[in-house]
């Protein structure tokens, strides 16, 4: 007589796949405190503007050029405006900026490396022009496109959404290549597996493989990538509005007001201060995040 | 290896076709007027008579012709009188700047020094600095020097040039009076003060410039060495009972410095292209701010062969790593 014999039972309870990652991730301090930081940053200039009440343009010439005190932390500039206030205005255009360039770039990134992967057909061509914008001199044709379509974009949308989108499309379709790169590395790998096959024999479709069973497994570098995109949108935005070719004189952001403050470096260097710190702070947490992030989806590091 | 340079070379010609193209019709768009500058009370027809004159009358095929047949076979004429007194050149039309009716690449020659002079310097300084960073902090790995090389470099990484530019201006220009905060392009090195003045001006732009590569280059060194310290052929190199320091500086470095050679390669082109921020920031009258200069005076013809002139390079010197990276790793054949 066989004897029915319970199946075995795991010793523990299943864990997930993101329980995991999170855990291998809390074990870099640095991207912890990066994460941390970063999340605080952004909850300091979405949400700092409803606490501050002053007008990031309110021009209050009597109580022009002052120090940090109770009323102004940060000082006024010489129009007598605040500077925290001005902080937390610039800082949501520009962290608005690098995420929404961030988020472009991605799809536009994993769009590119799927197809080329994916479809072999595809690869040659798409392939080609990925390194074609790669040669492209990306900062001097940024510059370009911003002096082209700053005026027919800003009369068809308005002055600050035109800018905002010209910016936006100019970082994003000049930042995708990288992660079109990675993505169809993967992809390549990923396709040749056996859970592709076994979903092709019961006659799943190209496009539910695609968004079923492929993307899934390519969503890790996908994730590195968006954190090293963030930095490097907000660095190119500032760098475009410290060349002034970037957002109109009176719409703050960190880069316009760091080039405005350059003019007063001599009387006032702590108003270049505050912009940069915010910058680099902001780029430098999520940097670390990255970094922690690349160890914590990597499987071979994680069962370590 | 020669077949494919060869290949690559062929390659090359249609991808820069095509860059010029796409540059070109960039800058078709343009909304912006050259005739712009000129006086209102100027006629109508004498404002038509200027345009033909910049060459703007004809039909966009036959202004990229042109231009393609003034920058690929006239320019190189005119290099070629230059060096050896010949006239192939005279009385053809060259690319004429429109802000200073001269010879684009007149004042490209012009400027090309003081960018090679700062951002050349900083890339040696660079190399120098972060060679031995990225070594020892690969063979010490997770030692404090190690942590302390990765904190810089990743505040390298994220400190914008206009940030660290303006910083060391306030702390040395400002505060401390150091060093002047503008670099003096017309400053001539006769003797040995002047080049000590030279000197005081250069170092406050290189510093910047020499953070940023160093970040990139020391993080490139250390994670190829620690690629191949790891490697059986050091465990044999030390089981033959070669010394430590032979291991690691003849062994394990010959091999890592392959990728870091290819990645060295890679970032020269960024020093003919300037870097266009700094050179922004401590004013230094090169290449990245000539081109600055003319897209905000709408100087078409400079954008374009400036430009254009950073792409060829880029795809060269892509070409170059290439060849490299196959001529120093035997393994790696591209046929």
């Amino acid at each position: 007589m066989t004897e029915i014999t319970a199946p075995p039972q795991p010793a523990r309870p299943p864990r997930s796949q993101w329980l995991d990652v999170w855990d291998q991730f809390k074990t870099h301090r640095g991207a912890l405190i990066g994460g941390i930081l970063f999340i605080l940053i952004v909850v300091a200039v979405y949400l700092g503007p409803y606490l501050w009440g002053i007008d990031p343009t309110g021009i209050d010439i009597r109580a022009r050029n002052q120090g940090p005190s109770w009323a102004h932390p940060f000082g006024t500039d010489q129009l007598g405006r605040d500077m925290l206030a001005r902080m937390m205005a610039g800082g949501a255009t520009s962290v608005s900026v690098g995420i929404t360039a961030m988020l472009l770039a991605l799809f536009l990134g994993s769009f590119v490396g799927i197809l080329a992967g994916y479809f072999r057909r595809l690869d040659g061509p798409l392939m080609r022009l990925t390194d074609l914008f790669l040669a492209l001199p990306l900062l001097p044709l940024l510059l370009v496109m911003m002096l082209l379509f700053r005026e027919p974009l800003s009369s068809a949308f308005g002055l600050e959404r035109g800018i905002f989108i010209l910016i936006v499309v100019s970082i994003g379709i000049t930042s995708w290549m990288p992660t079109a790169r990675i993505v169809r590395g993967d992809v390549l790998a990923i396709k040749e597996r056996e859970f592709v096959l076994a979903a092709r024999s019961i006659g799943a479709t190209d496009t539910r493989i695609i968004t079923r069973h492929i993307l899934p497994n390519v969503l890790s570098p996908v994730m590195v990538s968006a954190t090293l995109g963030i930095a490097s949108a907000i660095i190119t935005e500032s760098a475009l509005s410290f060349l002034g070719l970037g957002f109109p004189p009176d719409f703050p952001t960190w880069g316009r007001l760091l080039f405005d403050a350059t003019d007063y470096l001599q009387q006032y260097p702590e108003r270049v201060f505050w912009p940069g710190l915010a910058i680099s702070l902001t780029v430098l947490s999520v940097n670390y995040l990255g970094d922690g992030l690349r160890d914590a989806l990597d499987p071979r590091i994680r069962k370590r | 290896m020669l077949t494919f340079t060869i290949r690559r070379l062929t390659l090359a010609v249609p991808t820069l076709l095509f860059i010029s193209l796409v540059i070109f019709l960039l800058l078709e768009f343009a909304p912006g007027d050259p005739m712009a500058q000129v006086p209102l009370t100027v006629p109508p027809d004498v404002k038509e008579k200027m345009r033909e004159a910049l060459g703007l009358g004809q039909p966009a095929p036959v202004r990229f012709w042109k231009w393609l047949v003034q920058f690929f076979w006239i320019e190189p004429q005119v290099l070629i009188d230059n060096l050896l007194g010949t006239s192939l050149s005279a009385g053809d039309l060259r690319v004429i700047s429109w802000q200073t009716r001269s010879p684009v690449m007149d004042i490209v020659v012009q400027r090309l020094p003081q960018t090679l002079w700062v951002v050349g310097t900083a890339y040696l300084v660079a190399i120098v600095i972060a060679l031995p960073i990225g070594i020892y902090s690969a063979y010490r790995q997770y030692s404090w020097f190690d942590q302390a090389g990765t904190f810089v470099s990743m505040v390298g990484f994220s400190v914008p040039p206009f940030f660290s530019g303006v910083l060391v201006i306030v702390i040395f220009s400002v505060n401390l009076g150091w060093f002047p905060s503008i670099y003096d392009t017309t400053h001539k090195v006769t003797d040995w003060d002047s080049f000590v003045i030279q000197l005081r001006q250069m170092i406050m732009p290189v510093m910047v410039l020499a953070l940023q590569i160093t970040a990139q280059l020391s993080r490139f060194m250390r994670a190829s060495m620690l690629d191949n310290l790891n490697q059986d052929y050091v465990r044999t190199a030390r089981a033959k009972g070669l010394g430590e320091y032979t291991v690691v500086m003849a062994h394990v470095l010959r091999n890592s410095m392959i990728p870091v050679v290819t990645v060295i390669a890679l970032g020269i082109p960024a020093i003919f292209g300037g870097a266009i921020i700094t050179e922004q920031v401590f004013k230094v009258n090169g290449i990245g701010q000539l081109l600055i200069g003319a897209i905000q005076a709408n100087d078409l013809p400079m954008v374009q062969t400036l430009t254009f002139i950073f792409a060829v390079l880029i795809v060269l010197f892509n070409l170059i790593a290439d060849v490299l990276y196959g001529i120093l790793d035997p393994r790696i054949r591209y046929d």
